[in-house]
């Protein structure tokens, strides 16, 4: 768990299938992976996530020939102990010398031919090059018959794994999506590999077909010796299956560990997840009962998710610099959602050390280290929840609300149940106190929720300074008649609502509920 | 809610030779909905949405837009009466750079908007931004993704179709899309007919939805109604970890 795979690779002991040491591909001026490693371990699922167009295909292809990395060596440890220089291989030679096979975005298969000679074909290497496979379409494939009995079994193995031996003899261009995801598996662990690469399997599959395609994966896994990695944007796999999780944002590597360290990384929430998916698990738990009914049909989701709608309807584009197809260099600094995150938490974590809270950082600390400090000060604040003004923390805290009244700061925009008990935790309950907010309060606020550039985009200070004054917006009118399924509508703050609203919306104890749940 | 209907289909078959993948459908979107279509892979789906804009064409039954039989008329003048789709399949034009694609999809009688569209594009999509002079055919999948969504709707239509537009797209991306999807159509009254396999994303959203099965319609109802039913949740919910 805690051994780092390339060094024990270096050291003679190779548990690492693949080792990927400083890839870079460059097309043009455009970096589309930046002095990338990472490992897959044998017999493991690795996944391979991040934002789209982080350069996940991009590795793939450089696994599998297609690209000729800039830089970098990818190196394949196979079972009997033989170990090939991917990147020097000629593509071809690399399914059949060093057992790789991989699946495409985009469905391939013959869709004329039936899944079994389909599945035949795959095992003919020499019919193999990808350029054959039209060429191969024009003349059809009718050899099948005198394919050796051998092939045969093989491929009647690998469509009951799949589930698919029923369909044997119909055209795999019948089949429904998620059975032709599945056989571009079958087909692929025809070829007897040991390192299967897998793009987007679960892509446009429904709950019920990704159950099976984890089944089939785990099986894989388990019983066939081959060692899977998985670019996938369904955390419902991802999540569930994979024993390791790398994770890219603009061809960097911002993550690296166990699905649970990399799902609450914040980080990878800022630049890629979002918010925590267990979400739709607990809306569905409870759908049957009204209430939450009730709140799914609500309006806009606003305190979910950094990108918001509004930002779409009236936000600033990002400070990123056009790519000219030749060379310039595309990505702008502060593009990357990762490192805000690090940049602020690195921030905190000097802030903090130099409270002598925490021990202090090291002179270039490992950005894993110094995210888990800052959210450990954050956590100590939030535990000892008092009014002290600590640089790094927000300006104006309070150590209870005054009057022991909060306001109902889900009527800003962009602040739902969640971040408003956030924000309580730290001092923060009335609208007057983020109106006031300074530049810093705002970065720390967004350290404590991890959403960069949220707050600005979504004017928080400036919805608040309109709250603070009585006045409605367009939102809070919504919150008050109770129509935002994210926030609640309390009696007690309606001083500033429209009034006809109030009654109507305490019988709805939104909050109450999702609180609860939690 | 009362408002007029704006999509009308009505006992539409669809077949691909001699195979009916369409078995008289019966769909209506009404002016200023979300309306979600949600069933398995292969139960035609996506034929209905390709039905609309008369490829295949529907060999009985009729299509009615804004008043206007649809049935029988060309794709393009299906297109020009303000109908843009994000087709399954990103289909984008691969050797056009991403700013041309975006051109494509803006009509021709809506140019004054024309910067104002692809500012608005290129806030929903950053990343399409980043790679403007990018040939189609060698954006990432998901990029491909942004760009067919973008180019629908640059045409500002008055109904857009899109199948499954949070195929490829990273878990983020997708909230997004829904909540634009529903800014949209609360700030501009956009009409949204909608293909997923996302069905909790997609009927969380909707203001109605349709459960299609082996190319029929088996259920209809708000989006909360279907969300609650048990059926739709056992078929298209949940994802039985056994
Ligand atoms: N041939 C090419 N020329 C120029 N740019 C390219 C080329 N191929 C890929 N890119 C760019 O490199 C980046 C990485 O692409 P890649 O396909 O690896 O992304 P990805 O992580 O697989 O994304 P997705 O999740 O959307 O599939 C993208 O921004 C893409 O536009
Ligand atoms: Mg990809």
């Amino acid at each position: 768990m805690n051994a780092n795979p390339v060094q024990k690779a270096a050291s003679g002991m190779n548990d690492a299938i693949l080792q990927v040491d400083h890839l870079s591909m460059k097309f043009g001026g455009l970096v589309a992976i930046g002095d990338l490693s990472f490992a897959a371990k044998r017999g493991e699922i690795t996944a391979l996530i991040g934002p789209n167009g982080a350069g996940k295909t991009t590795v793939f292809n450089c696994i599998t020939g297609f690209y000729k990395p800039s830089e970098g060596m990818i190196t394949l440890n196979r079972n009997d102990g033989s170990t090939f220089l991917l990147e020097r291989l000629p593509n071809h030679e690399i399914p059949a010398r060093a057992k790789v096979a991989r699946t495409f975005q985009n469905i391939r298969l013959f869709s004329g031919m039936t899944l079994l000679e389909n599945l035949l074909v795959a095992q003919h290497n020499k019919l193999m090059k990808a350029s054959g496979y039209t060429v191969l379409g024009l003349f059809g494939f009718s050899g099948y018959r005198k394919a050796s009995a051998e092939s045969v079994e093989l491929a009647k193995h690998w469509l009951e794994k799949a589930d698919l031996v029923d369909r044997a003899d119909d055209p795999a261009g019948d089949l429904p999506y998620g059975a032709q995801r599945r056989l571009e598996i079958a087909r692929a662990m025809c070829t007897g590999p040991e390192l299967l690469c897998l793009d987007e399997p679960a892509a446009g599959l429904n709950p019920k077909e990704s159950a099976a395609l984890n089944e089939l994966l785990i099986d894989i896994k388990n019983t066939s010796g081959a060692s899977i990695l998985l670019i996938e944007h369904d955390m419902s796999v991802v999540m569930q299956i994979s024993d390791h999780v790398v994770v890219l944002e603009y061809g960097r590597k911002i993550s690296d560990g166990s699905p649970q360290s990399v799902r609450t990384d914040p980080r990878v929430i800022a630049a890629y997840l979002g918010v925590d998916d267990e979400e739709v698990e607990a809306v569905l738990t409870e759908v049957g009962d009204e209430d939450v009914i009730e709140q799914l049909d609500t309006g806009p989701d606003a305190a979910h998710g950094p990108g918001t709608s509004s930002s779409y309807l009236a936000g600033p584009v990002t400070d990123t610099v056009g790519h000219s197809s030749g060379e310039r260099v595309t990505v702008a600094k502060g593009a990357s959602k990762a490192g805000q995150v690090d940049a602020r938490s690195l921030a905190a974590a000097n802030k903090a050390a130099s409270q002598a809270a925490v021990p202090p950082a090291k002179a270039k600390p490992a950005p894993k280290a110094t995210s888990k400090a800052a959210t450990g000060t954050a956590a100590k604040s939030t535990a000892s929840a008092k009014p002290a003004a600590k640089t790094g923390e927000i300006s104006n805290r309070l150590a209870a609300p005054r009057g022991g009244k909060a306001d109902n700061l889900t009527r800003i925009k962009g602040i739902g149940t969640v971040n408003e008990k956030k924000l309580n935790d730290h001092g923060i309950f009335h609208f007057d106190q983020i109106g006031a907010w300074k530049k810093a309060d705002v970065e720390a606020a967004e350290a404590y929720l991890a959403f960069d550039g949220r707050i600005a985009r979504e004017e928080w200070v400036k919805q608040a300074r309109l709250l603070g004054q009585g006045r409605d917006t367009e939102f809070s009118r919504r919150v008050d008649a109770g129509k935002v399924a994210t926030s609640h509508a309390s009696a007690k703050t309606a001083k500033a609502a429209s009034g006809k609203t109030a009654s109507k919306t305490a019988a709805k104890p939104v909050a109450g509920k999702r609180g609860g749940g939690k | 809610m009362a408002a007029t209907t704006l999509l009308d289909i009505k006992g539409v078959q669809t077949y691909y030779g001699n195979i009916r993948a369409l078995n008289g459908v019966d769909v209506t979107v009404k002016q200023g909905e979300i309306v979600a279509l949600i069933g398995a892979n292969g139960a035609g789906k996506s034929t209905l949405m390709m039905t609309i804009f008369g490829a295949p064409r529907a060999r009985a039954g009729t299509i009615t837009f804004a008043g206007t039989d649809i049935t029988q008329m060309p794709t393009h003048e299906i297109a020009r009466m303000r109908i843009a789709q994000s087709p399954e399949g990103r289909r984008i034009f691969p050797r056009m750079t991403v700013m041309e694609n975006l051109q494509m999809g803006a009509s021709l009688d809506n140019l004054k908007h024309y910067d104002e569209d692809v500012e608005k594009v290129f806030t929903l999509f950053p990343r399409l931004k980043e790679r403007i002079t990018q040939r189609g055919g060698t954006l990432s999948g998901g990029e491909q993704q942004m760009l067919s969504i973008g180019r629908a709707l640059m045409a500002r239509p008055k109904l857009l179709l899109l199948d499954e537009p949070s195929l490829g797209l990273a878990p983020l991306i997708v909230k997004q899309i829904f909540d634009a999807i529903r800014e949209l159509n609360r700030t501009q009254g956009l009409t949204v007919f909608l293909v997923e396999q996302n069905a909790f994303g997609a009927l969380k959203l909707a203001t109605r939805g349709y459960v299609m099965v082996n190319g029929n319609v088996t259920m209809s109802g708000t989006g909360k109604e279907l969300l609650a039913n048990p059926e739709v949740r056992a078929a298209y919910l949940e994802g039985g970890h056994h």
